[in-house]
């Protein structure tokens, strides 16, 4: 790797727990050349992590998927922790989350591992000062070897140092923010998830979707940022493959053996699986904090009522 | 051209311009992509052409359905469309060592043919392929399609690492994997060319649209234009 002359300075990874990725909103304008979306798994969480600093929409963060991550911070800043419920450190004071937390210079920061949800979100003051190239995005696609700090799809590892400003002590002594507590997600909460019809629904008998929404599901332990499998009733499919066709975020593709899998911000660009629906963003966001074994229910939205939802979130985070 | 739309997702719609896979439908596709792509610029965050379809993701913050499709229609409806492949100057030469060294299905493929190994390559690299569709991985580029004794179903277990610049065949398509990964296809060679590099513009060798043809080389020129062999 080429490393610049003058080392910056940032927040050193001391451990990076079991999977640590560099995330923000994911790509745009990509899709026709094969390349997956990415992204932030949980836009709730992420995006509140960035706003409770005063962070643009798109600004680069952490999602650490089971926690397990410690920091060093070379620099005075700013950070915020949102996702799921993990014990957090300052050098061993414990820590909210949801809300800003000042750092100083030789600072140690410890996530340990969750009580509730699956992914966090570290944000810091001005974002990680990481490229942005394919797609106006520095998602990391490990599968693709595209994306991350190095623009090689590598995950965080220890060792590596994520470039940040140092703040000035006016900045650092503004007021401190946190989330209402209406807004912090209950990731134990029985969770039903928005669809949204397709057009193939009309290969599924009137049977099998009455099982698909009246029936609980599994989230299965083969679940990745790639796809959720669902471990539940059988779906009958009736006609052939498809001709392959382009796969949105949230696609319900139903393979061979019936079961569902639902595709998510890693997901394959085209293929020829038939889809029952589209499991609404908003739902997504949710579904991002589930552990494998967590059962989760199907509900039918509109597409109005879908977007009108998706619009809200979209308006209060990026403004209109 | 006749089109239909289907809802796909929360914020796409698939346009759908066929209903099987039609060599006369991959330029029209394209154009209509590019002009998508002209006209409604940022409207679009996405646009994912495939053999019949075009996937179009939009911005929920700058429209809704009915305001997307009001400008989807007429432009979709007034562009004029050529199906001949006017772009037959423009055939992407692409290296290929044909070998059962990095094609092991090779063999198999001149058997179930009835021919010579040295047969399945001509037929092969005799004619040029048409892009049909980039999907699925980076820069995967779907080509259409071979000569009908080359045809062999997909691997029934599909292997676990195919390595990068490998060609394969599954029924009438026949594909080059730009990465390493996994893969069902049956492979009869490899290319020394880098067909993905993200680092690159454009990153993929291959658009969909384009015409490619193959050179059969020996492994002295694989490897002088920096082949490799299984680690």
């Amino acid at each position: 790797m080429n490393k610049p002359k003058q080392s910056p300075l940032g927040l050193k990874v001391m451990s990076a727990g079991f999977l640590t990725l560099l995330q923000d909103a994911g790509r745009n304008q990509v899709m026709h050349q094969g390349l997956a979306n990415g992204g932030a798994m949980d836009r709730h969480a992420w995006a509140w992590a960035n706003r409770l600093l005063g962070n643009a929409y798109n600004t680069p963060t952490l999602e650490i998927t089971f926690g397990g991550l410690q920091l060093e911070s070379q620099v005075a800043t700013r950070i915020a922790i949102t996702g799921a419920k993990v014990p957090l450190t300052v050098n061993g004071k414990p820590q909210n989350l949801w809300s800003s937390i000042v750092l100083a210079p030789g600072d140690q920061v410890h996530l340990g591992a969750p009580l509730a949800g699956l992914r966090s979100y570290l944000a810091v003051t001005g974002g990680f000062n990481v490229s942005q190239n394919l797609g106006a995005s520095c998602a990391t696609l490990m599968r693709e070897g595209t994306g991350g700090q190095n623009e090689d799809g590598q995950k965080v590892a220890a060792g590596d140092l994520l470039p940040c400003k140092a703040l000035t002590s006016h900045a650092l002594n503004q007021q401190a923010f946190k989330v209402p507590a209406s807004r912090v997600s209950d990731y134990q909460a029985p969770l039903l998830l928005d669809v949204i019809l397709g057009a193939q629904v009309d290969r599924f008998p009137a049977p099998s979707l009455e099982k698909f929404f009246n029936k609980a599901y599994q989230i299965s332990p083969q679940t990745d940022r790639m796809g959720a499998r669902l471990d539940g009733p059988a779906l009958d499919v009736i006609g052939e493959r498809l001709i392959s066709e382009g796969i949105s975020l949230g696609a319900i593709q139903v393979t061979a053996d019936g079961q569902p899998i639902i595709l998510l911000n890693d997901r394959q660009t085209i293929g020829g699986y038939p889809k029952l629906g589209a499991v609404t963003p908003r739902s997504l966001d949710a579904l991002a904090q589930r552990l494998p074994g967590s059962e989760v229910r199907f509900n039918a939205v509109s597409l109005y009522q879908a977007q009108l939802a998706e619009r809200e979130f979209l308006q209060f985070f990026k403004g209109s | 051209m006749q089109w239909r739309y289907d809802v796909s997702g929360v914020d796409t719609v698939t346009l759908h311009f066929g209903e099987r896979i039609d060599l006369s439908l991959v330029n029209p596709i394209q154009q209509a992509a590019q002009a998508l792509r002209q006209e409604l610029g940022t409207r679009l965050l996405d646009v994912v052409p495939s053999y019949t379809s075009i996937m179009l993701r939009y911005n929920l913050l700058k429209d809704d359905l009915a305001s997307l499709m009001a400008d989807v229609a007429p432009l979709l409806n007034n562009l004029s469309t050529t199906t001949s492949s006017q772009l037959t100057s423009n055939i992407i030469e692409i290296p290929v060592w044909y070998d059962s060294k990095v094609g092991p299905d090779l063999p198999r493929i001149a058997e179930l043919a009835g021919i010579t190994e040295q047969e399945v390559i001509e037929l092969h690299s005799s004619q040029p392929y048409q892009v049909f569709a980039i999907g699925f991985a980076p820069g995967f580029a779907y080509l259409g399609e071979v000569p009908e004794q080359l045809a062999v179903a997909r691997l029934a277990t599909p292997r676990v690492k195919v390595p990068a610049g490998s060609l394969g065949i599954a029924d009438t398509q026949t594909a080059l994997y730009p990465l390493a990964s996994p893969g069902g296809w049956n492979l009869i060679g490899r290319t020394p060319l880098t067909l993905f590099d993200p680092k690159r513009e454009p990153a993929s060798l291959l658009n969909a649209g384009q015409q490619v043809k193959f050179t059969p080389i020996d492994f002295a020129e694989y490897q002088a234009l920096g082949g490799q062999l299984d680690e």
